[in-house]
């Protein structure tokens, strides 16, 4: 017999079961770009006032999802506890993980990209910066704390660098089937909520006073100074909100998915950047609608050809994106947002 | 507290200063002997025994020191800095994904040259070839060389045009979708499996080699030098020459580099090419030592490793670089009870340097005047950010 080694196990592609199940298909991936939409907001945010990739944005959420599970323990929550308490430890959680990342957004903010300000940096040096500091967060949550505390709280830090479980907070029940697609209860909370911190993120942008300074820096930052905008608290404030938005996307990849890791950060900013980049970057709207493109097409591409290939999806859709359309969807700019 | 290190840093930095001109200072057969000296120094280092520095635990020797592997590893890693220096230092295109590269290189000596690999195996079933089959070593070379440089060419042609940034991250991704490549096509790498017996320069490895040996490193760390050798003097010719020129125009501001008839697509994409060669070449050395390779040996904190030999050592001086290699790879060997925390101690180097030295440990002269330069100019102007 002769040997056939480059030959491709099984059918190499598979329209059949994407057709079969577009609406199902659909409906997930609507889901999960509403998590990357989240987080692409906090990328946007940044790029959109200061025109620099925040490489770091990617470990505020990690640092959110240790939060929630942090939260979680300490209270001892356990499966499927009764509905009541089950939305006191989401709003709690909301809370918990919005202050950690803010905090931790901020933190970044205050340590390593102002003294690059001040210098007037290259873009690489900010970029470098925030990577080593990634690395940094990460470690500190993979390595560091199970050694400090991996005696005092072993659910949490128990081992250096482990895939932690978390309590089902809510129950994954179908809700409803339309058209042969059964849409859970959880897709539908992760698809509100996420929608619901958008828009009030959009209002406070655009219709608030605070929002209007941030548009004034975006649009000329000399211009708003002397107008009277403090622009190092605008700065402040974008990384805060950002990072209150990874805390909310914390909280719902908590409650959808069930677990974290120190390492869990890298691909998922990854797919929120080029989430943020497919919208248009600088533009919230946009990020909406780039993570939630990006979470059809990503679902897609994974029943096309194998779900192992899933994570190239998102860099192919990020290299086409930024060779044929470099400003997105909707085109860059925080500051014409709402022209 | 971070006053004092600036004024360490100032201080030793000063130092390194004068030691720069008295060298510059020298006739010319001083200078020569001293860099004889320095390379037969270079080669006889395998042989130095010095308690605590050289005398290194290893616990895949019992008993035995493992110095020259640590070198070998150093070698290979100088080679990357030094590619990598191409195209960060002299080009200024952040590459975050240069593991991708360095990948493929040692990828292409396994599926051509291992017995075990399904290309092989391919075509000896193909061409009626016996079982023993398979590509030289030298060949091998070639063949990785080539590989790495079209793939650069590939990934340089749609991505430079893209800013800076950008760029970082598609190449960021690039070298994920590499990996994820080597981990997913079992039909062709064996996936997670990995390909064993690549070959070396005397053939598959095996317990009559003479001189490549899987036990004594030491031949394999005098070919690694010898290569590095010889691509430190071909960059350094490469520098000084036409192209080299470009490339710290195109760094230092692109629009007046392309007013001035320079044409940075072009240059651009030639540093991408070279830096991946040179990358590829290292990824072939560490394939043919190591003699397996399996994907998760080529992952992304790997990729961060090299751009923080490059960064902290000093972008754009290759003894900058080189020093950066060598320190990230020894250190963590000659440290190994505290070898864990190495990438928190890289992080924290990456952040502290850029922050403090963004010019790196040993700078090229240019670069440290642009940035200061810039500095200056956020003086009189701020605002603009």
């Amino acid at each position: 017999m002769i040997p056939r080694p480059l030959s491709m196990q099984g059918d190499l592609v598979n329209f059949a079961d994407l057709f079969g199940h577009i609406g199902q298909h659909t409906v997930d991936g609507l889901s999960k770009g509403a998590i990357y939409a989240l987080i692409a907001l906090g990328y946007t945010l940044v790029y959109g006032v200061l025109r620099l990739i925040n490489f770091a944005h990617s470990e505020v959420f990690m640092v959110g999802t240790f939060a929630v599970l942090g939260l979680w323990t300490a209270f001892g929550v356990q499966n499927n506890p009764p509905i009541g308490q089950a939305i006191i430890f989401l709003v709690l959680g909301l809370i918990v993980a919005a202050i950690a990342s803010g905090g931790t957004a901020l933190a970044i903010e205050r340590i390593a990209y102002r003294p690059l300000r001040r210098k007037n940096a290259p873009p690489l040096i900010f970029l470098i910066t925030a990577i080593g500091l990634s690395l940094v967060l990460v470690e500190i949550f993979g390595l560091v704390l199970p050694k400090l505390l991996g005696e005092a709280v072993p659910s949490i830090f128990g081992r250096a660098r482990i895939i932690l479980g978390m309590p089902t907070i809510i129950e994954q029940k179908t809700l409803f089937t339309v058209l042969n697609t059964s849409i859970t209860n959880i897709q539908l909370i992760v698809f509100v909520s996420a929608v619901v911190m958008m828009a009030m993120l959009d209002w406070f942008i655009n219709r608030t006073r605070y929002g209007r300074g941030v548009r004034a820096v975006a649009q000329n930052p000399e211009t708003a100074a002397l107008m009277g905008v403090n622009q190092e608290r605008v700065i402040m404030l974008i990384f805060v909100l950002g990072g209150i938005m990874a805390g909310a996307a914390a909280l719902l990849w908590s409650m959808r998915f069930g677990f974290t890791q120190s390492s869990i950060g890298f691909v998922l900013g990854l797919k929120a950047f080029t989430a943020a980049v497919l919208g248009g970057i600088g533009n919230l709207r946009g990020a909406l609608l780039g993570g939630l493109f990006l979470g059809i097409v990503e679902v897609y591409g994974a029943t096309i050809f194998a779900s192992n290939w899933e994570d190239v999806i998102a860099f192919v859709v990020l290299v086409i994106v930024l060779m044929f359309r470099p400003t997105g969807i909707l085109g860059e700019s925080l500051g014409r947002a709402r022209a | 507290m971070i006053d004092k290190i600036r004024d360490l840093d100032r201080r030793r930095a000063g130092a390194l200063h004068s030691v720069g001109d008295r060298w510059r200072a020298l006739p010319k057969w001083q200078r020569g002997l001293t860099f004889v000296a320095f390379v037969a120094f270079i080669y006889y280092l395998p042989l130095l025994g010095i308690p605590g520095l050289t005398w290194l635990r290893t616990d895949s020797i019992s008993g035995g020191s493992n110095w020259a592997g640590v070198l070998f590893t150093c070698a290979v890693y100088v080679l990357v800095a030094i590619g990598l220096n191409v195209v960060i230092g002299l080009a200024g295109l952040l590459d975050l994904g240069y593991i991708g590269f360095f990948a493929i290189g040692a990828y292409a000596v396994a599926l051509f040259g291992s017995v075990n690999s399904p290309v092989v195996k391919w075509f000896q079933a193909e061409f009626d070839l016996p079982p023993t089959w398979a590509v030289t070593w030298a060949i091998c070379a070639f063949i990785a060389l080539v590989m790495a440089l079209i793939s650069g060419v590939i990934l340089g042609w749609p991505t430079l045009r893209l800013r800076g940034d950008y760029l970082a991250i598609v190449t960021l991704g690039f070298g994920e979708i590499i990996r994820i490549v080597a981990r997913n096509m079992e039909g062709v790498t064996r996936g997670p499996q990995g390909i064993s017996a690549i070959p070396g320069p005397e053939g598959p490895p095996s317990p009559d080699n003479q001189i490549f040996g899987l036990i004594d490193i030491k031949p394999w760390y005098w070919l690694a030098i010898t290569v590095v050798l010889l691509m430190v003097f071909a960059v350094r010719r490469l520098e000084n020459s036409r192209v080299g020129r470009s490339w710290l125009a195109i760094r230092e501001d692109e629009d007046a580099a392309a007013v001035m008839g320079v044409y940075p697509f072009k240059f651009k994409l030639w540093a991408f090419a070279i830096g991946a060669a040179l990358g590829g070449f290292a990824g072939f050395l560490f394939a043919s030592r190591y003699a397996f390779i399996d994907p998760t040996q080529f992952n992304v904190n790997l990729s961060i490793l090299f751009v923080a030999m490059v960064v902290v050592g000093g972008s754009g001086n290759m003894v900058g670089v080189s020093v950066g290699a060598v320190l990230l790879a020894y250190l963590p060997e000659r440290f190994r009870e505290i070898a864990d925390y190495r990438w928190l101690a890289f992080g924290l180097a990456m952040v502290l340097v850029m922050i403090l030295r963004p010019q790196g440990l040993i700078p090229s002269k240019r670069r440290a005047r642009e940035l200061k330069d810039r500095a200056a100019e956020a003086e009189e102007a701020p605002a603009h950010v």
